[in-house]
């Protein structure tokens, strides 16, 4: 059976798009971004065993193939792996089966509009959410696809066909800024862009505003304002500091964008035809 | 010192809540209404508690007049005719509930609001009538100063339920206190969100469950005080309860306790409300003279006995031997299960008691999750509410909520404290209600972390009005005393936040 590592379930989310929605997050990405508020879902585990010694809860331990074992029941989620891994990744991650994570869902389904996947980077289990979709549609809920845009939604639009659509982030436009704060050059994100746009599953499109960054951000949403029009909603958030890799935090800034000054480029985007552009 | 000095002494009461408390002491004067030396063996050891109802009753504890009837037909003793427009109609309310006797001696029933005034208010400019509604509502805060004053709407839409959830967030009053009977083929996701952004902002309204009220009640029923069900037209003769906690400090085993410790104190209940009730109906006068009932505005046959229950999760723990509240009732799937055994077994042998009047139920009294006081510190958490603090995720609370909501057509419910990101997003807490509702949740009551209304354990004060009582100084409202008291006793203000990033694996 498909199992996928699944880093954590939020059984009543308010911010994994509209409504209450359970959010499914699975470990793992394709970027490596330097403003990552979880950077510990961004690789898989190594089992390089750093951390089993250090857990206070003893919740961590080696198996007979030397992987490092988690256990649920013992741990008390003091993150002290997390903070410990040289490798931005978790030991604590679960492999579960499409029925596991629907067992959570059908719990979850009385008081929910829908689920969000998300990650890390969702669409790395492209084919485990596409089967995932299809049993949450039968209770009549909707499906989201909360992505970094790394997938290539045009060569596998499977996973599509049974969600709403995606919530994109486009980082960074211009190239070399693209390739300093993600790691990527951002061409694929690009191409999502105008590919869910003209099928219709381009659910909303967030850009993060970073402080004193006035040239890049600019060209980002100058950018995307253009491409998306009315289509969807464009949400403008603001950089946070917290829980930023400190290194990057020297990089990108250790203080949070003022409001004003994302507000300015939530008008300018209206000003460029993206009517439902807004600050969150 | 005695009791009278100490209380006309006291710098934080009002002149009027001096005169109830006198009151209060002059009634205890009395001991002619008498129990069983069981009974008080019971309640010396807090295994019963009286709720401090007074030893002589002179009225039911919680009156629900017809207010329709009374715009139908006036009201001769207060020489009222028939409301004809929206003046004359508040007029006619503000004076008639100076007249509602209570336990509290302030009206917990102030009728179903949007659907008395509505055929005024539509007659109106909007404006006016709103302006009207908010003079009606200042009324009620400076006058019934009391937060288990208690008004209903819904479960339709109105313009008058419209008006006053506007007022109800711009005035930010703790009085009254609010419900939607919430029916999902009757209220539209439109009003139910207004009420949800109203709610956010001022503790209120909170939600009952309409179809499980109709079905126990018939189509007129009240939501009352804090969150109790009763009849319109009727009311609660008396409310005491078991200390359920209490209650099991004798017992064996649990086996022990459903089958011996607890039997015992629900009947030595029982005689207690036997008695209270027959003396109520029989000996005081409110029942033979008082105009409510004369002229039909309240009817003996539409009150019932509520019996009340309280710390069921500490009763459970006790029991089974967890220490450790965390892992007790409420994430234990064996303490909670133990908790429907006991609750079977009240419902069972309350059912089996005939009960003295209570016509319209078949002479038989009826369950109450009673919500607590602010003297039971942290030993008896409210009905059967999973302990403050040790709450686990929002959903596993409300599926314990379901199991247990359905025992009490007198009331129950449980609170939820939302963190600042919902204000932006109350779309996301409609489905929890609809969906906690539709499995069997009887009444949802919410606010947000920072408001200065909160809900206390089940009546709203202002944490700025707790502050004055703390500088000594007077609070207009009764109740800001007991909201101090649930706070630092009980740290009722302390209940778990429900945050975006709470996970269950």
């Amino acid at each position: 059976m498909k199992k996928a590592p699944v880093n954590k379930i939020i059984q009543f989310s308010n911010v994994d798009g509209p409504g209450n929605r359970t959010a499914i997050f699975f470990q793992g990405c394709t970027f490596n971004c330097m403003f990552c508020h979880n950077p510990e879902t961004i690789n898989m585990c190594r089992s390089c065993g750093i951390c089993v010694p250090k857990c206070p809860a003893e919740a961590l331990s080696t198996g007979t193939g030397g992987e490092v074992l988690w256990d649920f029941k013992k741990c008390v989620q003091c993150d002290t792996c997390i903070r410990l891994c040289p490798h931005d990744a978790s030991p604590r991650v679960n492999w579960m089966s499409v029925e596991d994570v629907m067992q959570q869902v059908r719990r979850c389904a009385p008081y929910i509009d829908g689920i969000t996947c998300s990650g890390g980077e969702c669409t790395l289990q492209a084919g485990f959410m596409t089967e995932l979709f299809r049993e949450v549609r039968k209770l009549g809920k909707t499906c989201l696809i909360d992505s970094n845009g790394s997938f290539d939604f045009e060569k596998e639009p499977e996973v599509l066909e049974w969600s709403e659509g995606v919530m994109l982030d486009v980082k960074a436009v211009e190239r070399g800024w693209s390739e300093t704060l993600i790691s990527d050059s951002g061409d694929m994100v690009l191409k999502n862009l105008e590919y869910l746009k003209k099928i219709g599953k381009l659910f909303e499109v967030r850009t993060i505003i970073f402080p004193g960054r006035d040239v890049e951000n600019e060209y980002t949403v100058r950018y995307v304002a253009e491409k998306i029009g009315n289509a969807c909603p464009y949400k403008i958030i603001r950089y946070r500091p917290f829980g930023v890799r400190e290194r990057f935090q020297t990089i990108i800034g250790e203080d949070e964008t003022d409001n004003n000054y994302a507000e300015k480029y939530a008008r300018l985007a209206r000003e460029l035809g993206a009517a439902k552009a807004f600050v969150v | 010192m005695s009791d009278a000095l100490n209380i006309i002494q006291d710098p934080t009461l009002t002149y009027k809540q001096e005169l109830l408390a006198l009151a209060r002491l002059g009634e205890s004067t009395d001991n002619s209404l008498r129990y069983s030396d069981e009974y008080y063996e019971a309640k010396r050891k807090g295994a019963l508690c009286d709720l401090n109802e007074g030893v002589m009753p002179y009225r039911p504890r919680y009156i629900c007049p017809d207010y329709e009837l009374l715009f139908k037909k006036g009201c001769d003793f207060l020489q009222l005719d028939p409301p004809k427009d929206l003046l004359e109609a508040v007029n006619a309310l503000e004076i008639f509930y100076c007249h509602v006797p209570s336990i509290t001696s302030f009206p917990v029933y102030l009728g179903d609001l949007d659907k008395l005034l509505e055929p005024f208010v539509i007659k109106e400019d909007r404006a006016y009538a709103k302006k009207v509604l908010g003079l009606f509502l200042r009324n009620i805060d400076r006058v019934q100063t009391d937060s288990f004053v208690h008004a209903d709407i819904g479960p339709e839409d109105s313009i008058t339920g419209r008006i006053l959830l506007e007022l109800t967030e711009e005035m930010q009053l703790a009085v009254p206190n609010l419900t939607l009977r919430y029916d999902p083929e009757k209220t539209s996701d439109d009003f139910a969100l207004a009420c949800v952004k109203c709610m956010l902002k001022t503790a209120k309204p909170s939600f009952a469950n309409h179809r499980m009220f109709v079905n126990e009640w018939g189509e007129r029923y009240a939501i009352a005080s804090c969150y109790n069900g009763l009849s319109v037209g009727g009311g609660g003769f008396t409310l005491p309860r078991l200390r359920l906690y209490e209650c099991a400090l004798d017992a064996k085993s649990p086996d022990d306790f459903i089958e011996r410790e607890l039997p015992r104190h629900i009947d030595l209940q029982l005689e207690y409300m036997d008695k209270r009730v027959k003396f109520i109906v029989e000996q005081s006068s409110f029942f033979k003279t008082n105009f409510l009932v004369t002229e039909g505005f309240v009817k003996l046959e539409n009150f019932t006995g509520m019996f009340g229950v309280v710390g069921l999760a500490e009763c459970c723990n006790f029991l089974l031997g967890i220490e450790d509240k965390k892992k007790g009732f409420g994430m234990n799937s064996e303490a909670t299960e133990l908790g429907i055994r006991i609750m079977q077994a009240i419902e069972n042998r309350v059912s089996e008691h005939e009960a003295p009047y209570c016509d319209a139920y078949g002479h038989r009294y009826r369950l109450h999750a009673q919500v607590g006081i602010d003297s039971d510190g942290m030993d008896d958490s409210p009905g059967t509410r999973i302990p403050i603090g040790v709450e686990p995720t929002m959903l596993e609370q409300l599926e314990v909520n379901e199991k247990f909501h359905p025992f009490f057509p007198t009331g129950t419910g449980d609170i939820f404290k939302f963190e600042e990101t919902y204000i932006k997003t109350p779309e996301a807490i409609l489905p929890i209600i609809k969906g906690s509702l539709a499995n069997g949740l009887r009444y949802f009551s919410g606010y947000l972390e920072n408001n200065d209304v909160v809900r206390v354990t089940g009546y709203l004060v202002k944490k700025s009005e707790i502050e004055k009582l703390r500088a000594k100084k007077q609070s207009l409202n009764n109740v800001t005393v007991f909201g101090m008291g649930a706070q630092d006793g009980g740290h009722a203000l302390d209940r778990r936040v429900q945050h975006h990033e709470e996970s269950s694996c």
